[in-house]
């Protein structure tokens, strides 16, 4: 079963105590898309759940927007993007000037949108977006990502990276190093047979 | 292994246990002589590395504080890591992809052959590869490169058979899975390639040569190494006579520690050796150490580099085996009607999808850079090695106020490209995007230069002492019993990567440290 740092399938009712509900930490939850095809094979079920140590709900599902917006794949399911937000919550979590940082750029989109930046409508979202490149929080946001979207078994089931060789079956001499068909093979004194033992 | 006491000034202390150092510590081992080995980084084995890109970087990386000044773009992209080198045993073999050229005969002599230039502090090396080439033989033998002593070349991956088609189409000769330092066949008791990719993290296999499980351990067998990790060394201290004493370091528990030397070898990579001789400044020597010419930690080279990658309508999947999976010699030569004096090597280079994204435009963000990322299986990529122009003002400093964990002033690498670097830069990526283009891609982008693997040239070697640091066997002009045995030594760096030319210098310096000790000449 895949080993998610957000929790999926059966682990992913939310589990907060009292005590949490109380600091008003937020839950993102969500349902694995159903065109997520090679994610659903890494879960067990479809429902997906983040507990956040530090954000209410709001400032975790406008950050997860947020980096919709600054890394746009459309197809990329939202439990993905969730990572980030769960990266960012972490930092907050030790961090006061991040903590500041973050609630206070999604505060920012809210007033700039007179309103909540979430409710608007998708192109003046973006337009806001495109408005806040280069600032503090918005590096922050993309810089987190840059790390945090791409660096999972999630991503890498999306994007076709296989990740791991090591421990998905070893080196690629018996399984496909040079499976390329499309282009003719190079001739051997160019590139030789491999030695097979 | 052995131990040695603290004040046994009959021991050799080499710094750094990479291609130049460990090479150079097996070496002497073998002939007798009595070696500490100070390496600031642990010991992995290719049991602890891991196949994950930002996991490895982590454990083999150098990450102490450094600045960066200058108009190169690592300074924009990456102001706190101007090279990406290892701290680890075996210093950056571990993470090298372990292509091994050796250098080409014009390029030891560039001040004769592409005569002055504006802003070019050239020189000549007061070496010839005639000189060089029985110890190139040995470095080669010693590495197991492939396409010599009869060692087969590597098979291609889906990377290669695409960069191949592209070059060939566009009239390229040289083109072919390259000489590289792994092995193709089983030999010297570590196995053929599996073609695993990852070569930039550790091999797994140690297929890969690294100094790591080859000489570190050869030299330990002869009992007369003594490997302490952990150890980052602070300074190197002498005696009224001008002489190198010993070395003091701070070991792992950041205790200040004394080792004494009848002779200091340093190769710490071309950022921390200068680092350490200006450190090592003293009322006698101001400058710091074997800086009587001033060029220590100047003329600072690190590769006319950047990257081509491009998309396809199939899939590549250029991650599956070796990470540098052959190379196109054509643009080695020096023609100057190409608007340019040297030459640049073209070889392929593949990275994950968690570096891809970090290094195809740093700071990009939007619709055009996940369209590219969302062709990441269909991509194919290659690297430009290319001779960059020493320049005086491209140098290794001391940090006025920034200082590392242990209290030093960090070291600040600044770096201008000069003119002749861009021309080339210019055409590498022209003809990357031809190669491609020519073998079906939808897209081609240039990708600025990663944060330098190769860095060269802030001690050189010179047939004078008003020129450089160091005369012909990698010995200071100023200090008889210290030598400079890394890369930082090049007194040029040429198109080829450097770590065999650092192998071969480190297996002669060997031979000539023995003989001046045994003549008692150090």
């Amino acid at each position: 079963m895949l080993t998610h740092p957000i929790r999926v399938g059966g682990d992913a009712t939310p589990g907060l105590s009292r005590r949490e509900l109380l600091q008003g930490a937020g839950v993102l939850f969500g349902t694995l898309w159903v065109s997520s095809g090679a994610l659903l094979a890494l879960a067990p079920s479809r429902a997906w759940a983040l507990e956040l140590k530090t954000f209410d709900a709001n400032t975790g599902k406008s950050l997860l927007m947020l980096t919709r917006n600054i890394y746009p794949h459309d197809k990329l399911d939202d439990a993905v993007y969730a990572l980030v937000v769960k990266d960012l919550d972490a930092e907050a979590g030790t961090t006061e000037a991040t903590k500041t940082l973050l609630t206070g750029g999604v505060a920012g989109l809210d007033k700039a949108s007179g309103g909540n930046w979430l409710e608007a409508p998708r192109d003046k979202q973006a337009a806001l977006v495109k408005s806040m490149a280069g600032t503090p929080f918005f590096e922050k946001v993309r810089g987190k990502a840059i790390t945090s979207l791409y660096n999972n078994e999630l991503a890498f089931a999306y994007f076709g990276y296989e990740g791991n060789a090591w421990r998905k079956g070893g080196g690629y001499l018996t399984r496909g190093f040079n499976d390329l068909k499309w282009l003719p093979n190079p001739p051997e004194k160019a590139s030789p047979k491999p030695f097979l033992g | 292994m052995a131990t040695y006491q603290s004040n046994d000034d009959s021991v050799v202390v080499v710094i750094g246990s990479g291609a130049g150092g460990g090479t150079l510590a097996n070496e002497l081992c073998q002939k007798g002589i009595k070696v500490v080995l100070l390496e600031a980084g642990k010991r992995e084995s290719p049991e602890s590395f891991v196949n994950d890109e930002w996991g490895s970087f982590g454990q083999l990386a150098w990450l102490d504080k450094r600045t960066t000044s200058g108009s190169w773009q690592v300074a924009r992209d990456f102001s706190g890591l101007p090279a990406w080198i290892c701290k680890t045993v075996g210093g950056s073999t571990t993470h090298w992809a372990g292509a091994s050229l050796r250098l080409q005969e014009h390029e030891f002599r560039i001040r004769s052959v592409y005569g002055p230039m504006k802003g070019v502090n050239m020189l000549d090396w007061p070496l010839t590869l005639k000189e060089l080439e029985p110890y190139y033989t040995r470095a080669e033998d010693k590495l197991g490169v492939t396409r010599t002593n009869g060692i087969p070349g590597l098979p291609g991956n889906n990377n290669f058979k695409v960069f191949y088609n592209g070059a060939t189409k566009v009239g390229y000769k040289d083109c072919h899975t390259g000489r590289m330092a792994i092995n193709s066949q089983p030999r010297h008791g570590r196995g053929a390639c599996q073609q695993l990719g990852f070569c930039f993290q550790g091999c797994k296999t140690g297929a890969k040569w690294s100094t790591l499980y080859t000489e570190v351990p050869a030299a330990e067998k002869t009992g007369r190494l003594e490997l302490r990790t952990e150890c980052h060394a602070a300074r190197i201290e002498h005696d009224d006579k001008g002489k190198v004493t010993g070395v003091v370091y701070f070991d792992k528990d950041k205790k200040e520690q004394r080792q004494k030397a009848r002779a200091v070898c340093v190769a710490g990579n071309s950022i921390e050796t200068p680092r350490l001789l200006l450190l090592s400044k003293s009322n006698k020597f101001p400058d710091g150490l074997a800086n009587s010419s001033g060029q220590v930690g100047r003329n600072y080279q690190r590769h006319t580099t950047g990257s081509v990658y491009a998309t396809f309508d199939q899939q590549v999947r250029m991650w599956r085996g070796t990470t540098m999976a052959g190379i196109v010699t054509d643009e080695a030569r020096n023609d100057p009607k190409r608007g340019f004096v040297g030459g640049y090597e073209l070889e392929t280079l593949a990275v994950g999808l968690p570096f891809i994204v970090a290094f195809l435009k740093p700071g990009a963000w939007g619709r055009e850079f996940t369209e590219a990322i969302d062709n990441y299986a269909n991509m194919a990529g290659l690297w430009i090695v290319g001779e960059d122009m020493p320049q005086e003002s491209n140098r290794i400093t001391l940090h006025t106020t920034e200082k590392d964990q242990f209290g030093l002033p960090v070291p600040n690498v600044h770096y201008d490209d000069h003119p002749n670097d861009v021309a080339m830069r210019a055409h590498a990526y022209k003809q990357g995007a031809a190669i491609y283009l020519a073998a079906g891609a939808k897209k081609t982008y240039a990708v600025p230069p990663y944060p330098s693997t190769h860095n060269l040239g802030t001690c050189r070697m010179s047939g004078t002492p008003k020129d450089g640091v160091v005369n012909k066997w990698g010995q200071a002009h100023d200090i008889p019993n210290l030598f400079i045995s890394d890369g930082s030594q090049f007194t040029t760096g040429a198109a080829e990567n450097p770590t065999l030319t650092i192998v071969t210098l480190a297996i002669r310096q060997a031979e000539y440290i023995a003989k001046q000790m045994s003549a008692n000449a150090i």
